[in-house]
C-alpha cells in the first residue's frame, strides 16, 4: 500500500457543465492525506465537501485534474473495497434487520455466514447495540441507527472512512460520546478517516489536520494542522490549545470570507 | 457505560412501553373494537333490507330478503359451490399467470432502460383499455368450455397493474441505497436483489389486492358471455332469466367471498412477505 491514502492534483468538477445550471462545486484541489491520518474538511454549505468526498470514493467522476486512493485510480480502490463511506443518513435498509444490515458488504463481498455473523456481532459490539440485532432500523433511534451505519462502515475493515458529517443528526451528548468512540476506533486501528463537518469543535477535537474550504467555486483556502496531544481524551476540550486551535480554524473560515456560526 | 446508561437506548426502550405485559389481550381487545362498527353496520344493514322487502311487500323475484338467500344457499349448496369452485379455479389461475407475468416483465424494464421506455407507455395505455371486452374473443380462441379462455381474460387484466406499478418500484428507489450500494461495488444484479427487489414489493402487494378483486370480476364477467354449465357466472345468468332470483343473489354472495377470500390470501402473504412494512408497524411485530 502506498504512504499516501489520497492525492488530488488540479481536481475540478461542473456539474451540468454547458447547461444553464451549470454548477462549478469544486475547482484546483490540492490535497495529499497520508496513511493513518485523521483529516476533516470544514466550510459552509455547498463548497464542495461532499462533491469531494463522492470523488474520492468514485461515485463521482472528476471535470478535471487527477485523484489517487491507495495508489490507485479511485475506480480501482473502489472496486478493491479500500473504503467506507458513512453517509449523514444512515441508510438502513428497513427490510433487514440490525444485524442483516451491518452484514450487507460482506454478503456482497462473498464472505460466509458464520464469519459475518461473528464479525457483525463483533462490531455491533463494539457501538454497543449488540442486543439490538435482531431488531428493525425503524425500532431504533436515530442516533441508534447512525451507530448501526458505522459498524456496517468498520465491519470490512477498509483502511480509508469516508465520513460525510455522520455524526450531524445527533443530539450534543451522544455526539461527543460517538466522537470518543470513534477517536479509539482510528486509534486502534490505524485507519485513514476524511471527515466532513459544519462543527468547528468537532474538527479540532477529531482531526490530525482541518481543512477549510469556501464556496462558489468550492476550493481549498487553508489547511491547519491539530498537534494537539494524542490521544485526546475529555480533558483535550477544556485545555488551552485546543481553544487556540478553534480560534484559528473559526479565523481561517472567516478568512476565507465564510461567516460561520 | 452500560447500555441502559444510553438516552438512546432508553428511548428505544420508552418506545416499547405501550405493548408491555398484558400485549396479547389488549391488543386483541384493540383489534376487536376496530372492527366491531363494520360488523354492527353490516348486520343492521341486513336487517334493514329485510324490514324494508316486508314493510313494503316487494315481491321474491325483484328483491329476495336476506334471509331468503340464505336459506336458498344452503338448498342449492351443491350446486353453487361447484360452480364456485369451478370459478375460483379460474379466477386464481388467471391471477397467477398474470401477476407473475406482470413481474417478470417489470424485472426486465428495470433491467434494460430501452426496453422500459419502449414497453411502459404501451402498458400504461393499454391499462385503462376494457379488457373484458376481450372475453368472446377468447372464447373463439380457447374454446366457450375451456376454462383457459376465463383464465385468459383474468390474466391479461391482472398483467397490466402489477406490471406497471412493480415497474415503478423497481425503478423508483431511494439514491442513496444505490450509491451505498455502489459505494460497496455491488453488481446490478445484487443492487437488484438487495434494493431493487425488497424497495418494489409495497407497490407489487398493492397491484395485487387490486388484482385479486378484478380477477374475480373479471372470471365472472367473462363467463356471462357463455361457457359449461356448472361456473358461478353461466349459473347466475341462467338463474335470474328463470327469475329464479334468490338462487342468482346466493351466487352473487358466493361470488363476493371468493374476492375477499382471495384479498385476504394476498393480505396475509404481504404480513408474511414483508412484516418491517411501515403499514403493519403500528401492530408491532
Ligand atoms: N449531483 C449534483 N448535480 C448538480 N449539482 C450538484 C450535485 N451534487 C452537488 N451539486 C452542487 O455542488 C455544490 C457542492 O455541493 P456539495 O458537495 O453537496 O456541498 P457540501 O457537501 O459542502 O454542502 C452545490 O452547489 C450543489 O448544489
Ligand atoms: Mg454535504
Amino acid at each position: 500500500m502506498s504512504e499516501h491514502a489520497v492525492v488530488a492534483e488540479g481536481v475540478g468538477k461542473v456539474f451540468n457543465a454547458g447547461s444553464s445550471d451549470q454548477v462549478e462545486a469544486l475547482k484546483g484541489i490540492d490535497l495529499t492525506i497520508g496513511a493513518g491520518e485523521f483529516v476533516s474538511l470544514i466550510g459552509p454549505s455547498g463548497c464542495g465537501k461532499s462533491t469531494l468526498l463522492r470523488l474520492v470514493g468514485d461515485l463521482v467522476q472528476p471535470s478535471a485534474g487527477r485523484l489517487e486512493v491507495n495508489g490507485k485510480t479511485p475506480h480501482r480502490a473502489r472496486l478493491d473495497r479500500d473504503y467506507a463511506m458513512v453517509f449523514q443518513k444512515a441508510t438502513l435498509l428497513e427490510w433487514r434487520t440490525v444485524g442483516k444490515n451491518v452484514q450487507l458488504p460482506l454478503e456482497i463481498m462473498g464472505v460466509d455466514k458464520a464469519e459475518r455473523e461473528r464479525r457483525s456481532r463483533e462490531f455491533l459490539d463494539l457501538v454497543q447495540l449488540a442486543e439490538f440485532s435482531d431488531h428493525y432500523p425503524w425500532q431504533l433511534s436515530g442516533g441508534m441507527q447512525q451507530r448501526v451505519a458505522i459498524a456496517r462502515g468498520l465491519v470490512f475493515d477498509p483502511a480509508l472512512l469516508l465520513m460525510d458529517e455522520p455524526f450531524g443528526a445527533l443530539d450534543e451528548m451522544t455526539r461527543e460520546r460517538m466522537q470518543m468512540e470513534l477517536m479509539d476506533i482510528w486509534r486502534r486501528t490505524g485507519k485513514t478517516v476524511v471527515f466532513v463537518t459544519h462543527s468547528i469543535p468537532e474538527a479540532v477535537f477529531l482531526s490530525t489536520r482541518v481543512v477549510v474550504m469556501s464556496p462558489r467555486p468550492g476550493r481549498i483556502t487553508d489547511v491547519i494542522d491539530i498537534d494537539l496531544t494524542q490521544p485526546r481524551t475529555f480533558d483535550t476540550r477544556e485545555s488551552t490549545p485546543y481553544y487556540e486551535k478553534m480560534t484559528e480554524v473559526r479565523e481561517a473560515l472567516r478568512a476565507a470570507g465564510v461567516g460561520v456560526e | 457505560m452500560s447500555l441502559r446508561d444510553d438516552p438512546d437506548v432508553l428511548e428505544a426502550f420508552d418506545a416499547d412501553v405501550p405493548g408491555e405485559p398484558q400485549v396479547d389481550v389488549s391488543r386483541l381487545r384493540e383489534r376487536l373494537r376496530e372492527v366491531a362498527p363494520a360488523i354492527v353496520l353490516f348486520f343492521a344493514a341486513l336487517a334493514l333490507w329485510e324490514l324494508t322487502v316486508i314493510a313494503f311487500g316487494i315481491q321474491e323475484f325483484l328483491l329476495p330478503r336476506p334471509t331468503v338467500i340464505v336459506g336458498t344457499l344452503v338448498d342449492n349448496w351443491t350446486e353453487i359451490s361447484k360452480a364456485a369452485f369451478a370459478t375460483f379455479e379460474e379466477a386464481v389461475g388467471g391471477f397467477v399467470v398474470g401477476a407473475a407475468a406482470g413481474a417478470l416483465v417489470a424485472l426486465a424494464t428495470a433491467r434494460w432502460t430501452g426496453f422500459r421506455t419502449g414497453v411502459l407507455p404501451i402498458a400504461i395505455a393499454l391499462n385503462s383499455a376494457p379488457i373484458i371486452a376481450l372475453a368472446p374473443i377468447m372464447n373463439q380462441w380457447f374454446g366457450l368450455t375451456n376454462p383457459v379462455s376465463k383464465m385468459a381474460v383474468v390474466a391479461i387484466i391482472v398483467f397490466f397493474p402489477v406490471m406497471i406499478n412493480t415497474a415503478r418500484g423497481l425503478t423508483e428507489v431511494d439514491p442513496a441505497e444505490l450509491e451505498l450500494l455502489d459505494s460497496y461495488a455491488a453488481s446490478p444484479s445484487e443492487i437488484m436483489r438487495n434494493v431493487r427487489i425488497p424497495s418494489s414489493l409495497p407497490f407489487v402487494f398493492a397491484a395485487l389486492k387490486v388484482g385479486t378483486v378484478l380477477s374475480v370480476i373479471g372470471a365472472i364477467v367473462a363467463e356471462y358471455f357463455g361457457g359449461p354449465r356448472d361456473v358461478l357466472g353461466v349459473y347466475i345468468t341462467q338463474q335470474a332469466s328463470l327469475l329464479h332470483i334468490a338462487e342468482a343473489w346466493a351466487a352473487i354472495v358466493v361470488a363476493t367471498v371468493l374476492g375477499v377470500a382471495m384479498y385476504t390470501i394476498v393480505l396475509v402473504a404481504e404480513r408474511l412477505i414483508m412484516p418491517w412494512h411501515a403499514s403493519f408497524r403500528d401492530q408491532r411485530v
